[in-house]
Formats: C-alpha cells, sequence, structure tokens
C-alpha cells in the first residue's frame, strides 16, 4: 500500500487509458499504430470491474466484511445508469414510443412506473446510481453491524442479499425489464454510444473515476479512521473497550464502498450496452473476492491489478479454450491462496525488497 | 453498604450462563484512589465479574454503580470505557499491525467518532501526551515497531499504556504478569504501584508473590462470590481460604 505503487498504479491507469484513446481516434483504422474499439471498450470494462475490486478490498482487506455480495451494489449503480440511456432512446425504439421503453409497451404497461421518473435527468441518474446503493448499505449494515454479525454469517447474509435482488429483478412487473434487463441504448448525454469518440470517452471516464475511487479509498486507509478500521478488522473487542464503536466504522466504509462499486457499475453498462438481472449472480460476487486475492487483500493498489489481470486472463480463455475457464478460475483462486497470500502484488514487493 | 463515597459498587450481582452460576450474589466496594487484588481459582467468576463492569455482560440481577451515581449495567461497551474504565486483558491484546507510537494515539482519550477520526491530525499535545507514557512503560526504543512484533512482557506494557492513554479514572487489569520472567513481574508491579498513585486499579491475579508484592487490599472469590476479603495475610491465614484456594 506504499505511495509508490500508488503512483505507479495512478500513472498507468490514466496513461494506458489516455494513450488508448488516442491511438484510437488519431490513427487511420489500417494503420499499424490503430487501437481498435474492440479493445477500447475491453479495457473500459476492466477498468469499471478495477472500481467494484478496489470498493470490496477497502471493506474486506481493511473492516474484514468479506461481502459476497457486493455486484449487488454495482448493478444497482448499472441499473440507474440503464435507466437513463432507456429514456434516451425515445421514439428510436422499436414501438416507436416517446415515453415508454419498448420493455413496457410490450408488457402493456399505460404509464411509467413513478420510480422511472427523473431518469431521463442525467444529473439525476448519476445521482441515483450512487444514492440507491449508499441507501441499501446503510440498511443492511446498520442492520448487520448493529446486531454484530461478522465473519462467515455476514458473508453469507450479504450472498442472500444479492441472490433476493437477483429474483427480484428477474420478475417482469419488477418494472426493470425482467430476464432480458436494459439494453438497445442509443446515445449518452447526446453522444451517439456507437461512436468512437464516445467510447474513448467513456474509456477515459473510466481511468479517471478509477483513480478518484483509489484516492479517496488511499485516504481513508491511512486516516486515523483507517488505523482504528485495521483495529476493528483484528481486534473488533478490543477497540470497544477502547471506547470506539465498530458498527459505526464499518457502517461508514460500508457505505462508501457501495458508492464506489455503483460508479463502477454506472460506467460499465453504457461500455457494454447491456444491464440485466445476470449481474446480480452470486457468481459474480464470488469472482471479484477473486480478484482481490489474486491481486493482493488490503493493498488497494492490488485489487485493482488483480482485476485486470484476471480478467485479461478471462477474455483469453474464454476465447481460446472455452471449456477451461472455470477450472482456470478454481484453479488460480486455490493456487494463490496457498502460495501467494499477499497476492501478485505482495509477490511484486517481495521481489523489489530482495532487490534492494 | 451503600454506593455512597465508592468508586465502583456491585451489590447483589449474580449471573446465570445455561444453570451455571459464574456470579452469585457478589457485592464488592471500591474506594476511590484504592487498588484491590481479586484472586480465586479458576471458574470462581473472576472474569465475568470484569465482563459485568465493563458491559461485555449484563448480570441477571444486582445493581453495579460507578462514581456512586451511574448505573453501568444499562450501558454497551465503548459508553462504559467513554465514562473512564479501562480493561487490560489476560492475553496481551494490543492492535497488532499498527506501531507502538499509533497504538497508543488510538488509545488517547479524545473523540471517538468517524466524523473526527477521518479528519484528525496528530497534535503537539497528543505527541507530548504519547511521550509521557512512553516514559511510563519503558518503550521508547520501539515507538516504530509493529506491535505484533514486541515481547510477551512488551506488550503486556504497551497495552498498560493504552490503558493510561485513556485516561480513565478505573483500571481493570486481568492477570498482568502472566508469562512474564521474575524481573518483568517485579517492574510490571512498580508500574502498578506507580498508576495507583493517580487511579483506582483492580487486578486480577494468581501469582501470590505477585500480590503480596503489590501490597493491597485483597478480595478472595469462590463460586462467583467473595469467600474473605482483607490484607494478604489476613486472607491467607483464613481457614476457607485455605481450604479451597491456598491449600491446594
Amino acid at each position: 500500500m506504499s505511495r509508490v505503487s500508488t503512483s505507479i498504479c495512478i500513472l498507468l491507469v490514466l496513461g494506458i487509458a489516455i494513450g488508448m484513446a488516442a491511438l484510437n481516434l488519431g490513427t487511420d483504422a489500417g494503420s499499424a499504430a490503430h487501437v481498435s474499439t474492440y479493445w477500447i471498450s475491453l479495457v473500459g470494462k476492466y477498468l469499471c470491474f478495477a472500481i467494484l475490486a478496489l470498493a470490496l478490498d477497502l471493506v474486506w482487506g481493511f473492516a474484514g466484511i468479506l461481502s459476497l455480495g457486493h455486484a449487488a451494489f454495482f448493478a444497482l449503480g448499472g441499473y440507474a445508469m440503464g435507466m437513463y440511456l432507456m429514456r434516451q432512446i425515445g421514439t428510436r425504439g422499436v414501438y416507436g414510443n416517446a415515453i415508454l421503453p419498448d420493455f413496457m409497451v410490450f408488457l402493456n404497461y399505460k404509464e411509467l412506473p413513478w420510480f422511472w421518473h427523473g431518469f431521463d435527468n442525467p444529473a439525476f441518474a448519476i445521482l441515483m446510481a450512487m444514492l440507491v446503493p449508499a441507501v441499501l448499505a446503510l440498511i443492511f449494515g446498520f442492520f448487520a453491524f448493529r446486531s454484530r454479525v461478522t465473519g462467515v454469517y455476514l458473508s453469507i447474509i450479504t450472498q442472500a442479499l444479492t441472490f433476493a435482488l437477483l429474483l427480484a429483478f428477474f420478475r417482469n412487473d419488477m418494472g426493470f425489464g425482467g430476464n432480458n434487463g436494459l439494453t438497445d441504448f442509443k446515445d449518452m448525454f447526446g453522444y451517439s454510444l456507437q461512436s468512437d469518440a464516445t467510447r474513448s470517452g467513456l474509456l477515459v471516464a473510466s481511468a479517471i473515476f478509477l483513480v478518484l475511487c483509489l484516492l479517496v479509498a488511499r485516504y481513508v486507509v491511512t486516516s486515523r479512521f483507517g488505523q482504528v478500521l485495521i483495529a476493528v478488522r483484528d481486534t473488533e473487542s478490543r477497540t470497544r473497550f477502547l471506547g470506539y464503536r465498530p458498527e459505526s466504522y464499518k457502517l461508514f466504509v460500508f457505505v462508501l464502498s457501495a458508492i464506489m462499486a455503483g460508479i463502477g457499475g454506472a460506467l460499465y453498462v453504457p461500455q457494454v450496452g447491456i444491464i440485466n438481472p445476470g449481474e446480480f449472480a452470486p457468481a459474480g460476487s464470488i469472482e471479484a473476492v477473486i480478484w482481490v486475492a489474486v491481486g493482493g487483500r488490503g493493498t488497494l493498489v492490488g485489487a485493482i491489478l488483480g482485476a485486470i489481470l484476471v480478467n485479461a486472463g478471462k477474455t483469453y480463455l474464454t476465447g481460446a479454450f472455452p471449456e477451461i475457464w472455470l477450472f482456470a478460475l478454481g484453479a488460480l483462486f486455490i493456487l494463490v491462496t496457498l502460495l501467494l497470500p499477499q497476492g501478485v502484488l505482495g509477490l511484486l514487493q517481495s521481489m523489489r525488497g530482495a532487490k534492494s | 453498604m451503600s454506593a455512597i463515597g465508592s468508586l465502583l459498587y456491585l451489590d447483589g450481582v449474580s449471573k446465570n450462563f445455561d444453570g451455571f452460576k459464574a456470579i452469585n450474589n457478589l457485592s464488592l466496594m471500591l474506594a476511590p484512589g484504592e487498588m484491590r487484588a481479586v484472586i480465586g481459582p479458576n471458574g470462581a467468576g473472576k472474569t465475568t465479574m470484569m465482563d459485568i463492569i465493563t458491559g461485555k455482560t449484563r448480570p441477571d440481577e444486582g445493581q453495579v454503580i460507578f462514581g456512586a451515581k451511574t448505573d453501568l449495567t444499562k450501558m454497551d461497551e465503548p459508553a462504559i470505557a467513554a465514562l473512564g474504565i479501562g480493561r487490560k486483558f489476560q492475553k496481551p491484546t494490543v492492535f497488532e499491525p499498527l506501531t507502538v507510537w499509533d497504538n497508543l494515539l488510538l488509545a488517547l482519550a479524545g473523540d471517538r467518532r468517524p466524523r473526527f477520526t477521518l479528519w484528525a491530525r496528530e497534535t503537539d499535545e497528543e505527541r507530548a501526551k504519547i511521550m509521557n507514557i512512553l516514559d511510563t512503560i519503558r518503550l521508547h526504543n520501539n515507538i516504530k515497531a509493529r506491535a505484533g512484533d514486541l515481547s510477551h512482557g512488551q506488550k503486556q506494557w504497551l497495552e498498560i499504556g493504552m490503558l493510561l492513554a485513556q485516561e480513565p479514572q478505573l483500571l481493570l487489569v486481568d492477570e498482568p504478569v502472566a508469562g512474564m520472567t521474575d524481573s518483568e513481574t517485579e517492574q510490571t508491579a512498580e508500574l502498578l504501584r506507580e498508576i495507583n498513585k493517580t487511579r483506582s486499579v483492580v487486578v486480577v491475579e494468581h501469582d501470590m508473590a505477585f500480590v503480596r508484592a503489590l501490597g493491597v487490599k485483597v478480595t478472595v472469590l469462590h463460586e462467583g462470590s467473595v469467600l474473605s476479603e482483607g490484607s494478604i495475610d489476613f486472607v491467607s491465614q483464613d481457614q476457607k481460604v485455605i481450604e479451597v484456594y491456598l491449600g491446594r
């Protein structure tokens, strides 16, 4: 968690994102230096996953809250953005309805459900992408932490939370497009989502938000608050006898983490072009735990590294050897746990330490 | 007995764990500024008594009153800690990944709320207080060391230092010399006497030599209630005490 690795990480994330965007927009499609839009969106997606991993590391690595449902906050942020993008389609939908999205016309909705109002305003949608995960985390965390639920029991409840949301969002009458979710987006803030410039812009925006989240998280964990958080993680009862209330510390960091995950989801949806209930699947949250473990729990930068490495591996393996991906993921988690308890970042740091 | 004029007052306290009476009609009174040693065989209820005073366990019945007016049975651990009761555990419990300095910094009396600690900057006053405590606990050369890397005895002192940093009126100290060398035990007795000049202390201990070295009033617990109370010489000649504890 050193200052050096944080600085390197920030420079790399911004440099690569801006460099790729420049090479995509500034060179001809035929030239050797050209970066295709496929890569732009792929890396943009990785950066969104990195935001989720960072959010998870903040609660798991520093507060000992092993959330197995963090993708729920990511997906809620994604749905908020997806609702805005749906409203932007307007009359260009299959049914040409200016107010109702296609799936509502198909399901015989007569008017827009109350919770869809306001989502035609981008500022409102962005606010909701943070506020909805925050409120859910606040309510969930308030009861869980106040009741002193910890360890594996807490993990199981977070898993149940995301599973409940998965089932709820699958229902057509929830008003979020059921099974199919939200898709067929046309444009965002008036720019076409199909254009290279918008795609590059989203990549750079993802990089900037990832860096901002990293800086906020780093401030929090290096402050006196962060020291208390580490104390709570390792010896919760001792902090109580010292006069601290662990539940307040956990609640704050859990809500902050949910907001970050929501931001990640909101940036993810326009880049992949769809949000559906599958994003709430418990497996997704568990994958995020693996990213953090691979990169190095409790290091922040490691979480980002892990998310990018594992997802790059996933892209390669699902293309080259689709049938082995899940085995590779399982093996990776076992090997990292056994051989690299500090993750890849821990390995890099110990190699650097050995050299000097 | 009445709570008037006492610092800590327990009257008729009982606690049942699934039919096992850990504490049975226990009464105890501690005067302001007093140091008291509590001894008793395993299962006598010493740790449960500490748990009740610090809010970890709620008694089934009885009164627990601090400073002659505050009812502790209605409060939780952080509230009781804020009131001025510090607790040292049997096994040294320090924040291992943090440095000695940061352990003391977190323990210093002050605002405990997240909204404060999130923006808190170390002040000169805090630095001076920590330096003062380091004088008492003799860990000057280890301020940058991870607390987890200290020796067992050093961890015990660090924890005592953290208690002092809390500026409590009353310190509860559970077996402070368990696992210490003879010279560390002597230094710890000296340290507790030093602390007792400004604060009240309750020490739970097995080590009779150590209790004798403290030279304070002794309360002997047995099966959750007080068996005998008085000077170490008085209780060690009490026939009941010899039967249940010292004789073995």
